[in-house]
């Protein structure tokens, strides 16, 4: 998808595909039959970048046509280079600009809760969008009003758009940050399939509380020449870079 | 208008269990009979417009027709990019409501002036904008938007607006209400600038000038019909708002005269010029600033004459 639509954002969504993956194989309560369902798990992609990822793994899980996924950002078609709700089943929300997306689930969340709606809701968010205000007007919000049925992921690969997190703002002590704040919080390795099964499946972590999964990750996953490295931020891998990432990966073209 | 609004609101959350409504932190006894009345439905979200209104949004996905709630600029400006994706984008029920919009709060000084509002929430795709002339407006306007899909925008004074309108007129969003006919000149108000409007056109008549005066209380999509229509009657036409000169209803106006129109009328926008906006004073001090609405057209029916 991205190699042919010369798009960029590659490593963002190696990063977070593990998490996607467990996310919709074995926790969300979603249905493609019924993408409107209203007791449905919504899921907000918060970081909007990562829409190449999504998009295929809502086709790998009938919501559309795999076929689709071939006209990523083409001319008059669905898929945008950041995530796009309109005439998309499975996509809760359009995001793409930072910091939005916590607080779409916090009403979303709420919403469910005063209705005695039996949902959940999941935002996926990343370490670099940490850095809006709006994320942390959220984050002080959902502990106040008790949303125990808001989950959110932070895909923690500490790198963003000029350098690592460390060096451009530091988050850090995150996961403290996020206590503090009132959430429960899990830290995990979130490329181990395990591991966030096993987080996922034990929300909420603390009775009466939001939850957050910090999880750690590397950007551009299980690719040797993207892991850990900013330009794929950017980078549209050329036919021969195609080609050795997914023998990297063990998948055919 | 502020207390025509909640009565309003309160009436319609007990007719539709969709209606929520968000503050945040202001609106101090204001809201109280709705928070009484719906606390399951309403929420002060605390100091933070820009998750109040992404929550909005939130919740208008969940099925929620959500009326947010501030003061002067901070439901509009302060979290604009959250109005344009997450409430327009997604074509969400959500009401914004200022309260304070022009120089309501004179003397509290440049940061709560609302005198952008309309030219920016006109800007967005999908957003309606409201802003009625007096409480009776009001009050229809609010029922109105809660009626009307989508996003929407109200932007009303605050308290002790004079009623102008006498009977309750027939009200449709995006049809200009007639409240004074007249073959000379138009004069198109929004706003709370109604009854000064009213005002002016009555003290023009002893000069032998009659003015029609339209209450144009949304400005978009603007009443295209009754522009053209006065125009061609009048042959000329003065806008009216508590707004700067640049977007707003002026703007909204000529952009239909130029486009609609091949012989134009006499035209002159009656607002707040950019050069104001380190003056301190109370509403009517601001506004006089503004300029003298009465000289304003007669100094254009004269430039009409010498023509």
């Amino acid at each position: 998808m991205v190699h042919k639509a010369k798009a960029s954002h590659v490593g963002t969504c190696l990063s977070m595909t593990d998490l996607l993956a467990v996310l919709y194989g074995e926790i969300l309560r979603v249905d493609p039959e019924r993408p409107n369902w209203e007791d449905r798990d919504r899921f907000i992609l918060s970081k909007g970048h990562g829409a190449a990822a999504i998009y295929a793994t809502l086709a790998e899980r009938g919501f559309f046509p795999i076929s689709w996924l071939e006209t990523y950002c083409c001319d008059g078609t669905r898929l945008a280079g950041h995530i796009t709700h309109f005439h998309v089943p499975g996509v809760d929300a359009s995001s793409g600009s930072l910091g939005h997306g916590l607080s779409l689930a916090c009403g979303m969340a709420l919403a469910g809760k005063r209705d005695r709606l039996p949902y959940r809701v999941f935002a996926l968010l990343s370490d670099g969008e940490c850095d809006e205000g709006s994320i942390w007007e959220a984050v002080l919000f959902a502990p106040h009003h008790r949303l125990d049925n808001l989950v959110a992921l932070v895909d923690y690969n500490k790198i963003q758009s000029f350098g690592t997190v460390k060096e451009v703002l530091d988050l850090e002590p995150f996961a403290d940050k996020w206590r503090a704040f009132g959430w429960g919080v899990r830290e995990i390795d979130g490329h181990d399939h395990r591991q966030i099964y096993d987080a996922l499946n034990g929300v909420a972590f603390e009775t009466g509380k939001p939850s957050v999964l910090v999880a750690h990750t590397i950007k551009g996953k299980g690719v040797s020449f993207m892991q850990d490295k900013l330009d794929w931020h950017y980078k549209s891998p050329d036919a021969a870079q195609l080609a050795r990432a997914l023998a990297e990966l063990g998948v055919s073209a | 208008m502020r207390t025509s609004f909640i009565e309003t609101l309160c009436a319609l959350a007990n007719e539709d269990e969709r209606i929520w409504l968000l503050t945040g932190d202001l609106g101090y006894s204001v809201l109280e009979p709705y928070a009484r009345a719906f606390p399951n439905r309403y929420v002060n979200v605390g100091v933070a417009e820009q998750n109040m209104a992404g929550i909005a949004a939130g919740l208008a996905r969940c099925g929620k027709i959500v009326f947010t709630y501030s003061i002067a600029n901070f439901p509009t400006l302060r979290c604009l990019e959250q109005i344009r994706n997450d409430v327009c984008y997604h074509e969400g029920d959500v009401k914004i409501v200022a309260v304070g919009g022009g120089f309501t709060y004179g003397a509290q000084g440049y940061t709560h002036h609302g005198v952008e509002d309309l030219a920016i929430m006109r800007a967005l795709p999908n957003m309606t904008v409201v802003a009625p002339g007096d409480p009776v407006e009001t009050r229809l306007a609010t029922r109105a938007i809660a009626g009307r899909p989508g996003p929407c925008y109200l932007r009303l004074g605050k308290a002790n607006e004079p009623v102008v309108h006498k009977l309750v007129p027939p009200f449709t969003i995006g049809k200009a209400i007639q409240l004074r006919d007249g073959r000379d000149v138009t004069l198109i108000s929004t706003g709370g600038m109604l009854q000064e409007t009213m005002d002016v056109a009555k003290r023009l008549a002893p000069n032998g000038i009659e003015a029609r005066v339209l209450s144009m209380h949304t400005v978009k999509p603007v009443d295209v019909e009754a522009i053209v229509k006065a125009a061609r009657e009048t042959g000329a036409v003065v806008t009216v708002e508590e707004h700067r000169l640049t977007g707003g209803l002026g703007t909204a106006v000529a952009d239909v005269l130029a486009q609609a129109l091949t012989r134009l009328p006499r035209f002159c926008k009656f607002g707040v010029p950019d050069e104001i906006y380190h003056a301190i004073g109370s509403q009517a001090y601001m506004k006089r600033l503004a300029g003298d609405l009465f000289e304003t057209v007669q100094a254009l029916l004269r430039q009409r004459l010498a023509a």
